[in-house]
Parts: structure tokens; C-alpha cells; sequence
């Protein structure tokens, strides 16, 4: 099918969806009038019952821990697929003392066309972003945050240390053995202390730990737990989607 | 819905309406870290700091870094062999 | 005037998929997968918005104040960092078969007996 005939055909198309659309939207209630029963009456039990005072990370790890659970392993297994896609091919050959764009580049990784100011601000930078991942990944039943975010962070940091030119360094912070380990570890944490849930009481995910104070750092039970494993496993798996990205520069093909 | 949600609702269809018009990837890839933000600015005004939080680490940080590694890795390939250029 | 979020919403999704459809570069198409997706966010969220209500964090707001729902939130958090990385396996994908068929027009990747 040509190409305009199929811009065409969608045209038509997505004139019948707009209908669709318009018509089913137009039967929800107006935005502002939301009258979700589960949501609100989680609203008003979740803090007494659990203690943590973010809603929105209780249902994640707590109410709905199971949903979440299945998020997380839909990342577990991208980041193993696209490892598999990215496997090194036939014809293709690494090679560590060469880089496109700098030939003055050598196997300690230092480009030395990167500006010095690039250098210094991504490497003095790269310790308060991990702080801030790490707070972020610990404190997700107190305030916005969580596993997620927090994972996301600690996986920029590398990204700073790439940009910073240090291609060298960078290869020796994420020994990808240990990165594998540890999203391997995440993931299967979740599951472990869903099971120590079974264990426990008569249910998986069951938050059988104690609850603590509202406001404190240890409430909420296996919220923080649960969060803390998440934001292992997302720095884990982005480390390796990173990785796997960046090393792909470093591969050549041999000249047919 | 005051006046704050209603641009950042507009803002939100033009930026989504200029990641599809531009045809080249690369500058789609900084339009598309322009949009991630936007959306955040959405979230937070309507009243969700999660996934703001989210949208910023992932739009702004995550998917323009995958994008530009890839267009990277192609712009060395079609370097490589000029005879497949099209 | 409610009407503009879903509005938006339905306009982000066909525009999407008018971008995927007549797309000529493969990374271009996953970038208007990424508007696609945007526009489910920005649905549920419109959905859960409660009007004159905060958000659903109590750490500094009284136990009994509105807030809006915190389920569509949930939901959307954890889609939002999933999905970024479904599209880095779609980027991966697109990058193997560059290296394979040498082009990346979606329009002149023949099948796969190549």
C-alpha cells in the first residue's frame, strides 16, 4: 500500500475514532466530579491502617502490591530483552582503543575533547544525585517518591560519569555481573517478602510488619520495604539498558 | 478547572502536536525532552507529585539519553558504509 | 470547559498514531509511541481529578481534607517508568535492524526473507 493511500485510509480511519472517542468521553462524568468509590474510601482508611502518610505509594506497594509486582517484572524482562537484541552479532568485534570521533582517545577512556567544563560539573555532580536517589527510593511512604523514581536517579548517575567524558571510569562503576546481581536481587526481593507475607499471616503481600508512627521513617511496614527492592531493581535494570546502549558505540563492524 | 490547568492542557496538545511534526529524530529528541516536561508541569498541577516525579526522571533524563545513544550508534553505521545511504 | 482534558487526551492519541502511521524513520515512530502513551496518562489522570482537592499526601494536611483519587496515580506511576523502558527494547530492536537491512524507513523493511 502506498504511502499516501495508507495517510489517507487513516484519515478516514481515525475520523470514525474521533466519533467513537468523542461520544464515549462526553459519557463520563465532568473532570473535577470524581465519585470512584475505592479511591476515596482508600483515602480515609489507608493512613490509620498503615501509617504512611503518602496514599499514592501505599496503594502501590501495599493495596495493590500484586499489580505492581507484574510492573515490575515487565521491566525485569525488557531489560533481559534488550540485552538478548543487543548481543554482539557476527562480523562484530569490540574494540577498547578506538573511538570515532577522538582517535586521541585511549584505553583509559579519557576523551580529551570533552570540555573541562562538562568534566567537572558531571563529576560534581554525581554525588548528590545518588543522595538523591537513595532519598527518594527510602522515603516513598512519607512523601512523593519511591522504589521507582529513585531507581531512575541512581541509574542517572552513571550517565553524569559518561558525560563527563570518562568512558573508562564508567565501565569500572558498573561491573555488569554486579548490576545483573542486583536487579536479579531486586526482583526476586519483591516476590520474597511477598512469600515472607504467606509466611506471616495467611496471605501474599501481606504487610506483616509493624506499622510504626505516622510521619516516622520506619511506618508503613513493608511499604518501605517493598519500595527499597523496587528502586534496587529499577537501578539495576536502567544501569544495564545504559550500559548496554553505551557499549554499543564501542563495537565495529568488520569492512565487508 | 482554573486557568493554570487549562494552558498547561493546551501546552500539553502543542507539544505532543510538535513531537510528531518534526521529522528529523534528533531535534524530535530535544522537542520530545520539552514535552516530557510539559506533561510534569501537567501532573503537578493536577494535583499528582508521583507521577510528576516520575515523568521528569523519565522524560527528561532516561528517554532523551536512550534516543540520542541511538542516533549515536546510527549516524557512526551510515558513516560506515556510504554505499547503503539512500 | 471540563471537556478540554479529555479533549486533549483524544488528540494526543490520534495525532500519535497519525505520526506512527505515516512515520519514515523507525526512531521518529517510537517517539510518537511515546505521545501515545502520553495521552492515557493524561486521561486517567483527568479521571481521578477531584475539584478543590489536594494531593493524596497527608503529611501536611489534616487526615480529613479532600483529596483527589490516588488509585489512577498508582497506576500511572508505575506505567510511566515501564514504559520507558519497553521503549528502550523498541530503540534496541530498531538498531538491530538497521545494522540488518542498512535503512531505518519502516516503509523499506521488507519482510524477512532479506
Amino acid at each position: 500500500m502506498s504511502h499516501r493511500s495508507r495517510r489517507r485510509l487513516f484519515l478516514v480511519a481515525a475520523a470514525g475514532v474521533a466519533v467513537l472517542l468523542v461520544h464515549g468521553l462526553a459519557g463520563l462524568p465532568g473532570v473535577g466530579h470524581f465519585h470512584g468509590r475505592y479511591g476515596l474510601l482508600l483515602a480515609r482508611v489507608a493512613v490509620p491502617e498503615r501509617q504512611a502518610t503518602d496514599i499514592v505509594n501505599s496503594i502501590t506497594y501495599d493495596y495493590r502490591g500484586v499489580d505492581t509486582m507484574g510492573e515490575e517484572f515487565i521491566l525485569f524482562a525488557s531489560a533481559i530483552g534488550l540485552v538478548i537484541v543487543l548481543r554482539r552479532m557476527r562480523g562484530e568485534r569490540q574494540d577498547d582503543d578506538r573511538d570515532r570521533d577522538d582517535p586521541s582517545e585511549s584505553a583509559t577512556g579519557r576523551v580529551r575533547q570533552t570540555s573541562a567544563a562538562l568534566r567537572l560539573l558531571g563529576l560534581a555532580l554525581v554525588g548528590p544525585v545518588l543522595v538523591l536517589g537513595i532519598y527518594f527510593a527510602s522515603q516513598g511512604q512519607l512523601t512523593p517518591g519511591g522504589g521507582f523514581q529513585g531507581g531512575v536517579i541512581l541509574a542517572a548517575a552513571l550517565i553524569l560519569v559518561y558525560v563527563a567524558g570518562r568512558y573508562g571510569a564508567m565501565t569500572r562503576l558498573r561491573p555488569i555481573p554486579v548490576v545483573e546481581l542486583a536487579e536479579g536481587l531486586g526482583a526476586a526481593g519483591y516476590a520474597a517478602i511477598g512469600v515472607g507475607g504467606l509466611i506471616a499471616g495467611a496471605r501474599f503481600l501481606l504487610n506483616f510488619i509493624t506499622q510504626g508512627s505516622m510521619g516516622n521513617l520506619l511506618s508503613g511496614g513493608t511499604i518501605a520495604l517493598l519500595s527499597a527492592v523496587v528502586g534496587l531493581e529499577v537501578a539495576g535494570a536502567f544501569t544495564l539498558v545504559f550500559a548496554e546502549f553505551m557499549d554499543q558505540r564501542r563495537l565495529t563492524r568488520r569492512p565487508r | 478547572m482554573n486557568v493554570l490547568q487549562a494552558s498547561a492542557l493546551i501546552l500539553v496538545g502543542l507539544g505532543g502536536t510538535a513531537v510528531v511534526i518534526c521529522r528529523d529524530p534528533l531535534r524530535q529528541a530535544i522537542v520530545s525532552g520539552g514535552f516530557g516536561l510539559l506533561l510534569a508541569i501537567l501532573f503537578f498541577v493536577f494535583q499528582a507529585p508521583d507521577v510528576a516525579l516520575s515523568e521528569i526522571v523519565i522524560g527528561a533524563v532516561a528517554l532523551p539519553v536512550m534516543i540520542l545513544l541511538t542516533l549515536a550508534k546510527l549516524r557512526e553505521h551510515r558513516d560506515d558504509q556510504p554505499e547503503i545511504e539512500q | 470547559m471540563s471537556f478540554l482534558a479529555y479533549a486533549v487526551a483524544a488528540w494526543l492519541l490520534l495525532i500519535g498514531l497519525y505520526g506512527v502511521v505515516s512515520s519514515r524513520n523507525l526512531v521518529h515512530l517510537i517517539l510518537c509511541l511515546s505521545v501515545v502513551q502520553a495521552s492515557t496518562y493524561v486521561l486517567l489522570l483527568a479521571i481521578g481529578y477531584r475539584a478543590g482537592a489536594k494531593a493524596p499526601v497527608f503529611a501536611d494536611i489534616p487526615l480529613s481534607a479532600p483529596v483527589v483519587d490516588p488509585v489512577v496515580q498508582s497506576l500511572t506511576l508505575t506505567d510511566v517508568v515501564v514504559e520507558a523502558t519497553v521503549t528502550a527494547l523498541l530503540l534496541a530492536l530498531s538498531l538491530q535492524a538497521y545494522k540488518r537491512f542498512g535503512t531505518v524507513d519502516p516503509d523499506e523493511i521488507v519482510s524477512l526473507t532479506g
